[in-house]
């Protein structure tokens, strides 16, 4: 404005500080310490490049209309005046009219004096929230906040990521062991407990269920889900379900130690897995999709995704489709996607006691679930003949192939001669279908 | 006494060589697997008779990598 350069500091304040912080210990944590690189440097990147005021990357305009008539008695803010959510615009002689989100003034179109009708144009904001479109339509005019709504919020890229995952999942070690199918679903248990308890502790079903599907530790779920039905707190639960991914380690091992006895954590598992045949690797994508989406049809981008993917991997005739899947499309996405996700995180929008909350409720997401694929393997070591050790039932957390290596590591710690990482390979790849599955019935009860 | 795989993999190292004696519990060769390295572990004391892969081979579960007498 008259040739005069803006700066960002006036804008800046200690919540931005504080987040750019988070995202460089992030990028310090991907660097110094390897903790999945490929997602914590661009997500770290992105809530930097979202923190610094006036970069415009996040940016999206919003009309603001009158909410009822009026005249304008005095106006509260000026052109470029910065405000969070509920501040107050102008009053009226009838009321007040106030900012439904956190940004600022780009025009206005009301001066003092002057006579309003409902609905008439007030002015045009500049806010970085996600809004519910239905209710408070937004345009983005950034180039990550473009990136995140036509490919978050359009539901491209996490949908996408599904079928990269799924040219690089090997379905072999599940249907060797089709018990282990049991597991995964078991895990989804934890989806369904941080659901209730989020519900207790307030949050409406929609974010409820985005807050459940943590519990899924699918990443590209997730994102999905909590895009469709609660957009604006995306940027928690996407991180918490990342995050939590880096951190399964750490999380699982207490919960394994907590309900199995010594004994049953020695439990050999033979290393022969039953060979699998081709047929059967190229039937399993065609039958699942076709049961999976009968039954819960709003699983359909995902699982039709997931399952194409992982034809190209099998079918043995589309290598070059599998090759592209697995390597270039999928960093592809993933730098959109991260990149994006990072961006959705501004200080406004992060820094709430909710976000604490998505995160406390996302552990519990993450240990229930895995408790509950290790007490359905006890349970079902009581009619088996040949026993499972109850471990890797902890696989069902999906994270793959984080959990499986953990519960690898654990059933060597116990017996050098027990390696379990094929057979919790089984639970873990049944995790990621149940995940998706348990998404699907979130969006056809909710969305 | 014969050491086999115990998941499939590819050979990443051999860490013994034909005549090595070996206690129960020590390390063989490590075996990559999901992008991770797993150590294969004799089973018995014994004396190395006979190596029968070499490192970058793939692998099957149950397959016979050593030969220990």
């Amino acid at each position: 404005m008259f040739g005069l350069l803006e700066s960002g500091f006036g804008l800046f304040y200690w919540g931005n500080a504080l987040m750019i912080v988070i995202g460089l210990v992030f990028i310090y944590l991907a660097i110094s310490k390897d903790m999945e690189p490929l997602l914590l440097i661009p997500i770290g990147f992105g809530m930097m490049l979202v923190n610094l005021p006036l970069g415009g990357i996040m940016d999206y305009e919003m009309v603001l209309r009158a909410p009822q008539a009026g005249t304008v008695m005095e106006m509260q803010m000026e052109e470029g005046a910065s405000f969070s959510k509920g501040g107050v615009i102008c009053k009226l002689d009838s009321g007040e009219i106030v900012t439904p989100v956190f940004g600022r003034v780009d025009t206005l179109k009301i001066s003092k004096g002057q006579h309003i009708n409902k609905g008439d144009v007030v002015g045009k904001l500049i806010t970085m929230e996600q809004t519910d479109q239905s209710v408070l339509p937004t345009r983005p005019i950034g180039l990550l906040s473009r990136i995140f709504k036509y490919g978050v919020m359009w539901q491209m890229l996490p949908p996408l990521m599904f079928l990269c995952l799924g040219a690089l999942t090997d379905f072999g070690p599940m249907l060797a062991n089709p018990k282990t199918l049991l597991l995964g679903a078991a895990a989804q248990f934890g989806v369904y407990l941080a659901f209730f308890m989020a519900l207790l502790a307030g949050f409406t079903f929609p974010e409820a269920a985005s807050i459940g599907i943590i519990g899924g530790a699918e990443g590209p779920t997730t994102i999905y889900v909590t895009s469709l039905l609660a957009p604006h707190i995306i940027g928690a639960t996407a991180v918490a379900c990342y995050s939590y991914m880096a951190l399964v380690p750490i999380i699982l091992p207490p919960v394994v130690y907590l309900l199995t006895t010594k004994k049953e954590r020695q439990i050999y598992m033979k290393p022969s897995l039953r060979k699998v045949s081709k047929l059967e690797k190229i039937i399993f994508p065609l039958v699942t999709t076709i049961i999976v989406i009968l039954i819960v049809p709003s699983s359909a981008p995902l699982i039709g995704c997931f399952m194409v993917g992982n034809l190209f991997r099998e079918s043995g005739v589309t290598e070059r489709l599998n090759k592209t899947s697995q390597t270039t499309l999928v960093d592809i996405i993933t730098i959109f996607l991260t990149l994006a996700i990072g961006a959705s995180m501004p200080a406004q929008n992060f820094l709430r006691s909710s976000t604490l909350l998505i995160l406390v409720l996302g552990v519990v997401a993450f240990a229930s679930a895995a408790g509950a694929g290790v007490l359905l393997a006890k349970f079902m070591n009581l009619f088996l003949k040949e026993k499972i050790n109850p471990m890797i039932g902890a696989a069902g957390v999906s994270a793959v192939p984080m959990s499986a290596r953990v519960v690898q590591v654990l059933g060597q710690k116990e017996n050098r001669q027990n390696f379990l990482l094929m057979h919790a390979m089984g639970p873990n790849v049944a995790g990621a279908i149940g995940a998706a599955i348990a998404g699907g019935v979130f969006l056809g009860i909710l969305h | 006494m014969e050491i086999s795989a115990p998941l499939p993999g590819n050979v990443l190292e051999i860490l013994v060589k034909v005549g090595d004696e070996v206690k129960e519990n020590d390390e063989l060769l490590i075996i990559e697997a999901m992008k991770m390295e797993n150590p294969i572990f004799a089973s018995a004391d014994g004396t190395v008779k006979e190596i029968k892969v070499k490192e970058k081979d793939t692998v099957d579960a149950e397959q016979v990598l050593i030969v220990l007498e």
